[in-house]
């Protein structure tokens, strides 16, 4: 199978997307010409034209509820966020516009449209331009929040993104853009809350998303020269969460360890582990583990920011605890 | 799509946007009676003395073409068709209310009549009013979108940016600003710089003021400007000066801290909207006096006979509650 980028991915699916339906179309800074700083989007202006391919001032609360009210009226809108760092700037847009139309209308009007933005740190680009803010729309009833981990599950889930009657916001690692991975030629979507089994194993199971997948599959190779064969399972979409593969693995292995880049309080991590703790107790051997970022801002100087998310070392060595029995207190 | 109405200059029109204005009012008038008889959860923000802004705009636009609406949206309800035993049953929570008891006063829209929906942020739907004509110009629809909002929303950011972008694309747009005064409980000179129209026009928005109690004057301009904007010449901006009759809200009973009883008593006798009107309508030999009486009887037995629908009618089944948080995909 031919391999691309993840990039590349999201590219055809949205280029896919808009000759299949010609109420799809983007907006957002720099998306025309531009192609967004990450190129993602190179191309499209060529083929759509500006008309479908809309270039804003720089203005998120603005055009994202621009994008709202075109969902609201027959268009199918993709935003584009530049950095999911500028969630913020867009909140009462998304959280009380877009995720409670459908509700509070009693299911007359619909917004079907996608946030596209992205997450990660370690590119050095400091507090501002680095976090992982998806557990802030995961909190809010009425958005549905993708988490692709590899340009497959990137075209796939954007295709579907596009096609679902509600707003969803897709968040892309920022450091995967050039990250190729094997995508079909022929079309594919993939359906949103069920989670794919990356890797089979049996004394762990290991619940990663988006950037942290890497992480988790790198760990798992690490373990397995010490005979620790590890289970890695990607939920893909948080909102809706397929927690029937999750808990039919933990059942299996007895331990769970779950990995996310957000700030590990009150967050994504925290989530998933509650829901193995409350459904899974009686299968489990030890406390369901938690690894997400510090609970600090991201530090810019490489030295600090390095150790603020979870690594595939610092993975493996929390699973080898886990394994030993250790009696500890995460921290 | 029928063109845009033609200027108001026969009989049935005049009579049209009188029983609407009068409509407003009765409704209102039950609504308030439903806040202090405590019959009616929670709170709600009286349209009484705007009869002539939300009736003189709607009247110029067809059922196809848009609107926002505010928290104060009764009157934009009305005048863009809503009948009232939807309404009052959506007042009071009920099933057969327009959004099946789950928006209430606050998001009141007859979604089928073009009204995107009532908006509890102040200033949350001017970027789903630009987006809506977005949609109408991609799509090649001629509908025209007017964005009702009040001179307290000025103070928000979001309307500089779509504005912005409404001018830059020639959007059909119609920014109506009621300017009553207030912004809720403060006087709104004390906390506006400059004018409000100077706003628009920093964009190269063509804006106008006009009298918001006379609802021919209303209407004109409306008309034009909806005819206007139908074929490209958009956005346009609008201050109707006009007046609020009760508080913030119904329970913002003694409010001389912040409005004197003189200045209210002073705009419900001498420029009532409805009253003068009516006094035209007669001068004019349009109308009797005894017309008119039976017009406003006939109205207020409709209301009444809609209240007490509303009262019997039932509740939605507890089953509901989390019905509609997303809208189905299924085709």
């Amino acid at each position: 199978m031919r391999e691309i980028t993840l990039s590349k991915a999201v590219n055809e699916a949205i280029a896919e997307e808009m000759r299949r339906d010609p109420t799809v179309f983007v907006i957002g800074e720099d998306v025309a010409e531009a192609g967004t700083p990450f190129k993602v989007l190179s191309g499209l202006v060529e083929e759509f034209g500006t008309d479908r391919v809309i270039d804003t001032p720089i203005a998120e609360p603005g055009f994202m509820g621009i994008a709202v009210g075109a969902a609201m009226t027959g268009s199918r809108p993709i935003v584009d966020l530049m950095f999911g760092d500028f969630l913020y700037l867009v909140m009462d847009q998304l959280c009380n516009q877009a995720a409670k139309t459908h509700y509070m209308s009693g299911g007359k009007l619909s917004v079907p449209l996608v946030l596209r933005t992205n997450l990660g740190a370690t590119r050095r680009s400091a507090a501002q331009h680095s976090q992982s803010l998806h557990a802030l729309v995961a909190h809010i009833p009425g958005l549905k929040v993708a988490m692709p981990s590899s340009a497959y599950e990137a075209k796939g889930l954007m295709k579907t993104a596009i096609r679902d009657n509600n707003p969803v916001v897709i968040f892309e690692d920022k450091l995967m853009y050039n990250d190729k991975a094997p995508v079909p030629e022929e079309e594919y979507l993939i359906p949103f809350g069920e989670a794919a089994i990356l890797r089979e194993g049996n004394d762990i199971t290991m619940v990663a998303t988006s950037s942290m997948v890497q992480v988790a599959l790198a760990a798992a190779e690490l373990l397995a020269r010490d005979g620790i064969s590890a289970e890695i399972i990607d939920p893909r979409t948080i909102v809706p969460l397929d927690e029937d593969t999750i808990l039919r693995s933990v059942r299996k292995t007895s331990r769970a360890i779950v990995i996310d880049e957000g700030h590990q309080s009150y967050g994504i991590t925290g989530e998933i582990a509650s829901r193995i703790s409350d459904k899974a107790f009686y299968h489990l051997d030890a406390p369901v583990q938690r690894m997400g970022a510090m609970d600090v801002p991201v530090p810019f100087s490489p030295v600090l920011e390095d150790i603020t998310v979870p690594t595939a070392e610092s993975v493996a060595e929390r699973a080898r605890q886990l394994l030993r029995g250790d009696l500890f207190h995460a921290a | 799509m029928s063109p845009a109405k033609k200027d108001k200059s026969n009989r049935e029109d005049y009579l049209r946007m009188y029983r609407q204005m009068v409509r407003i009012r009765a409704f209102e008038d039950n609504a308030n009676q439903l806040y202090l008889s405590a019959k009616m959860p929670g709170l709600t923000h009286m349209y009484s003395g705007q009869e002539a802004v939300a009736v003189g705009i709607c009247e110029a636009l067809t059922s196809n073409d848009k609107i926002t609406s505010t928290h104060r949206g009764h009157g934009h309800c009305v005048a863009k068709g809503a009948a009232f035993k939807q309404m009052f049953c959506e007042l009071l929570g009920k099933e057969e209310g327009y959004c099946r008891g789950k928006g209430g006063s606050m998001h009141i829209a007859d979604q089928a009549n073009g009204n995107l929906g009532a908006n509890a942020i102040v200033g949350g739907s001017m970027g789903i009013a630009t987006g809506a004509a977005l949609s109408a110009k991609r799509l090649g629809k001629s509908d025209v979108t007017v964005c009702f909002f009040g001179d307290g929303a000025t103070a928000q950011g979001l309307l500089y940016e779509v504005m912005n972008m409404a001018a830059l694309w020639n959007l059909p747009v119609i920014y109506a600003c009621e300017n009553n005064g207030y912004s809720e409980y403060t006087r709104t000179d004390e906390i506006a710089a400059g004018s409000i129209t100077a706003r628009a026009e920093a964009f190269g928005i063509e804006s106008h003021t006009v009298d918001g109690q006379d609802v021919l004057a209303v209407n004109k301009l409306a008309t034009d400007l909806v005819a206007r904007a139908r074929k490209g010449e958009g956005p346009f901006f609008i201050e109707l000066m006009t007046y609020r009759y009760h508080g913030h809200h119904v329970g913002d009973i003694n409010r001389e801290y912040y409005r004197r009883k003189d200045e209210e008593a002073d705009w419900k006798t001498n420029r009532d909207p409805i009253t003068n009107f009516g006094k035209w309508l007669e001068d004019q030999k349009i109308v009797t006096a005894d017309e008119l009486v039976g017009i406003n009887n006939e109205i207020k037995a409709e209301a009444e006979e809609a209240v007490a629908y509303a009262e019997k009618a039932p509740y939605p089944s507890i089953n509901e509650v989390d019905m509609h948080v997303f809208a189905s995909n299924a085709a």
